[in-house]
């Protein structure tokens, strides 16, 4: 296949970056987009030019790493894959694929198609976890009962690898779904508990804090994602929100 | 509590209630009107009484207006807000792939519903204001005093063909605000359970035909008096 892509380029967080045409040749379509990435880096290598800067880490689809804008959607135009399980045959000979990074205010541009996702770990941080002895003492997972339909929904929640697709395809910029999925991950376990008011309160305030934009409810996170979360969840922080502020 | 109301969750549930409260009067409007072509006489006696009831007045009258304001404000507010937490945009942005193009235009759907409001208000709401409180003629009987005034003075409004046009435009973008307004309203409060579905399709229906009925009223009234 020989394509055309045109890649955003900037030196720096700070420097003016553009949009700048590459064309390449003899890619297999068995290739993942990511490997089509590495011939195009070793081309500009080799002709003295600086490679694209881009996230990759497992290149399995676990990592969340990956996090470019292909062709105007998050992770490419496959469904339920993020870039690196993307294949060239999804693209046709003669095509030219646009790559841009994860656009979010909230999401700063780094270098090239690298932004700073630093975002969803101070979120984590102000509430997405829970309080568990490790001294040795643990209580055994097993004695205690969750029934199945809400172990799968928690399971299904925890699935989200927090790789900010939902906030890129998002036309507001929202982190809601992916906040949405962790407070659920812990909502719907009694572990989840103890912490359920401060968790939601203290999530949602870093979300706001660090600039996301607000739901309009248009679906394009559950369609990008990678991993198929659910509205439901985003409808459940609500609820849980709501709850959380009558209690408090 | 007061937290819950600057966050952006909680801003979002207001907007859903007063969507919900504004859906609710929508469909009350469209009930009241759509007698203006079953019978008329039942019309104008319901209008008398919607225009001169103290409760409807001077309590929910004040409520409708507070609810307009309020979710014009807050859908312009948040819109700017969300405008502002991107501030490059994508080369190439392939939207149609994942989102409605409702979904996406509410601003621009609730825009030109704001407009066909300021024209319906100089229409209907401001000379009904001005005979009941500056004139001070609250009787609702046309100056020969042979019956009430407000069939009248509807049949009236839908001689001039830009009008009813203006009005079904209206109504069209009615409709293109609700097909994605009103099951997103049941979102945003958290309702999103084993009855979404069935919800969606009412939601649908409920956008289709409440608009398509009023621009039926409007048709119906045009033809059946200017030509």
């Amino acid at each position: 296949m020989n394509l055309t892509l045109q890649i955003w380029r900037q030196e720096n967080a700070k420097a003016k970056g553009k949009i700048v045409e590459y064309p390449i040749k003899d890619i297999s379509p068995d290739m993942s987009f990511l490997e089509m990435l590495d011939i195009l880096n070793r081309q500009l290598i080799t002709n003295g030019d600086t490679p694209v800067a881009f996230d990759h880490d497992c290149r399995e689809g676990i990592c969340g790493s990956c996090s470019l804008y292909i062709n105007g959607e998050a992770h490419g135009p496959d469904r339920r894959v993020t870039t690196c399980q993307l294949h060239m045959r999804k693209f046709k000979d003669g095509d030219t694929i646009f790559i841009e990074p994860f656009r979010a205010d909230a999401f700063p541009v780094i270098k090239d198609l690298v932004v700073d996702r630093s975002a969803f770990d101070r979120i984590q941080h102000a509430g997405g976890f829970i309080s568990v002895n490790t001294s040795g003492n643990t209580q055994d997972g097993n004695s205690i009962p969750i029934s199945k339909h809400d172990a799968d929904e928690a399971m299904d929640a925890a699935t989200c690898i927090g790789c900010g697709a939902c906030v890129a395809s998002c036309k507001n910029s929202s982190a809601m779904l992916f906040v949405g999925a962790k407070v659920s991950q812990y909502a719907l376990l009694p572990q989840g508990q103890i912490e359920a008011t401060d968790r939601v309160q203290n999530m949602v305030a870093q979300m706001d804090l660090e600039g996301f934009g607000n739901c309009t409810n248009t679906g394009a996170c559950e369609v990008e994602c990678p991993k198929g979360i659910s509205l439901e969840n985003i409808a459940r922080m609500n609820r849980e929100l709501i709850k959380a502020s009558v209690k408090s | 509590m007061s937290e819950v109301l600057k966050s952006s969750i909680g801003r979002k549930i207001a907007m859903a209630l007063s969507a919900f409260f504004l859906m609710f009067f929508i469909l009350q409007h469209f009930a009241i009107n759509i007698l203006s072509v079953l019978d008329p006489d039942t019309f104008n006696e319901v209008s008398h009484f919607m225009g001169t009831n103290p409760l409807v007045q001077y309590v929910l009258q004040p409520v409708l207006i507070f609810g307009v304001i309020f979710h014009f404000a807050m859908g312009f507010v948040l819109e700017f807000k969300n405008k502002s937490s991107r501030s490059v945009s994508y080369a190439k942005n392939n939207a149609n792939a994942n989102s409605t193009w409702m979904s996406r235009n509410m601003i621009y759907s609730g825009g030109f519903i704001l407009f066909f409001l300021v024209i319906h208000f100089i229409d209907f709401w401001i000379p009904e204001l001005n005979i009941k409180y500056v004139i001070g003629d609250s009787s609702g009987l046309l100056e020969d005093g042979s019956g009430y005034r407000y069939f009248e003075e509807l049949q009236h409004k839908f001689v001039p063909l830009w009008r009813v046009v203006l009005y079904c435009g209206g109504f069209v973008f009615l409709a293109l605000h609700l097909l994605h307004g009103f099951n997103s309203a049941f979102q945003s409060v958290g309702a999103n359970n084993k009855y979404t579905k069935s919800l969606k399709g009412f939601g649908k229906a409920y956008a289709i035909l409440i608009p398509l009925g009023f621009i039926i009223i409007a048709l119906f009234h045009y033809f059946n008096n200017s030509h």
